[in-house]
């Protein structure tokens, strides 16, 4: 298929990317821009590994046509830590609460937690439910993963 | 919108594709496969909530636009219900209730509280607009009464009065991320023959339903009219017509909600499957019509709560 030429912002660093338009976002990001901290858990939009930030709004990467990318404002795992290598807020609490065994639906719980506290300061135990729940998670059981964002948001 | 409708028609295999999250699920599940994406996500034509007259919602408005909207949570509640339900919130951000509908799953979340809100849906071919009754437009699973090419444009609602209330009920086995086992959405017109205080009061209280009943039965509520919509108990969204217009003209009682949830139950159709049995669906058609009911004179009566009671019975 043809390449296609999209320009889009990626953890607030202004990219040019040749693409396919067939691919989605994820497979942009995992397979061409090596960014592999955004996991693909299912690829059907329904656990949520796949999290990113676009425009301030978690989506499921792995259902985002790559050429919607064109214009937008994406966020992903990778850009959530400091430039000097500072754990963000969340990143830290999610430590310190026991709420990263394997890992892997970590990055997917950042973002998620981060699309919500960019736009609540004090969520409530709803809210951070809600704003988790596209994001499965086969270890922990979930209630770190809340406790640990009930003491992020209390940080900010 | 115009653009998209002429493109579809030059080229040969192409798909709409809006949020993408039944289009792109179905490209991975090789149950599609355009050759082409006509993407309506930019198409401002199709984002509007207009709400002179009722209530207009355009095609490609997200399930998380519709789910902050205070007028539409206070005045069209089942559709506040709904939208905030479908999926989970990653879905809810891109996914466009167009999209919810001309999917056309017979569990589709939006569809039901549409149908009770007297919805009807715009058009938009090459051959210009047309506007059909919701109930007309649901043909069976992901079946829609669309000609090749047609776009959604957009859904009209009629204006309803502080005497009407609604409600969805979405029936799961987990709180989020799942397809509803059954779902119903009611609405129901009501006028109050007594205190408006009193039912207040009744409502207000932790009682037993029937006791609360037997309180809004004194107070003789007369049902002006009523609509009672079920989703997964049939091929498609339906109306339990027949259940409507057995409330038309009664006073509200324990008796007359008994035999309501009876003659729905009469009129569903559910199936087995993976997420529950016929018979457990048929059950809770007559459990939940109830609760959907009551819930919509709920916000009636009291339309300042956020929260209500979850009336077990």
């Amino acid at each position: 298929m043809m390449k296609k030429e999209i320009t889009f912002t990626l953890n607030n660093e202004v990219m040019e990317v040749e693409v396919d338009p067939g691919w989605t976002l994820l497979y942009l990001l995992r397979e061409v821009l090596e960014m592999t901290g955004t996991k693909e858990g299912c690829g059907y939009g329904e656990c949520g590994a796949c999290t990113v930030i676009i425009d301030g709004q978690a989506v499921n990467s792995c259902l985002y046509p790559v050429m919607e990318a064109e214009g937008r404002k994406v966020t992903t795992i990778e850009g959530v830590m400091s430039k000097n290598g500072e754990l963000d807020p969340i990143q830290e609490a999610l430590v310190k609460n026991g709420a990263v065994q394997c890992g892997f639906c970590t990055p997917g719980m950042v973002m998620s937690a981060k699309a919500l506290l960019d736009e609540k300061e004090r969520p409530s135990e709803d809210d951070i439910k809600e704003s988790i729940e596209g994001n499965l998670c086969r270890c922990t059981g979930y209630v770190n993963i809340i406790d640990a964002i009930k003491s992020a948001a209390g940080g900010r | 919108m115009q653009e998209a409708v002429e493109l579809m028609g030059t080229l040969g295999n192409a798909k709409y594709i809006a949020g993408g999250t039944d289009v792109m699920v179905l490209f991975r599940q090789k149950k599609i496969a355009p050759e082409n994406l006509i993407s309506l996500r930019n198409i401002n034509d199709l984002v509007y909530i207009d709400k002179k007259d009722g209530l207009k919602i355009g095609s490609a408005v997200t399930h998380t636009a519709i789910a902050k909207d205070e007028f539409i949570k206070r005045s069209y509640s089942a559709l506040n219900d709904a939208a905030t339900r479908v999926g989970s919130l990653q879905i809810r951000n891109v996914a466009t209730m167009g999209g919810n509908i001309c999917n056309a799953a017979p569990s589709a979340d939006t569809a039901c509280p549409l149908l009770v809100l007297d919805a009807n849906i715009v058009i938009a071919g090459v051959k210009g607009e047309r506007e059909v009754a919701l109930d007309d437009f649901f043909l069976g699973p992901n079946k829609v009464a669309l000609e090749k090419g047609e776009i959604v444009k957009g859904f009209h609602m009629p204006q309803f009065g502080d005497n009407t209330g609604s409600a969805y009920i979405k029936h799961t086995r987990r709180q989020a991320m799942d397809l509803p086992m059954i779902g119903v959405a009611a609405r129901i017109t009501i006028k109050i023959g007594k205190s408006k205080v009193r039912c207040h009061d009744a409502l207000c209280t932790i009682d037993n339903i029937s006791n609360v009943l037997a309180r809004l039965q004194d107070e003789e509520l007369e049902i002006e009219d009523a609509r009672i919509a079920m989703g997964v108990v049939a091929p498609r969204p339906i109306r339990a017509k027949q259940a409507e217009a057995a409330l038309k003209g009664k006073v509200v009682s324990e008796k007359l909600f008994r035999e309501i949830g009876e003659i729905a139950m009469s009129e569903s159709q559910p199936r087995d499957s993976i997420r529950g049995e016929a018979w457990y669906r048929k059950e809770m058609v007559k459990v939940l019509v109830r609760r959907a009911l009551m819930r919509s004179i709920d916000r009636i009566i009291r339309p300042d709560d956020t929260i209500y009671p979850e009336r077990l019975w």
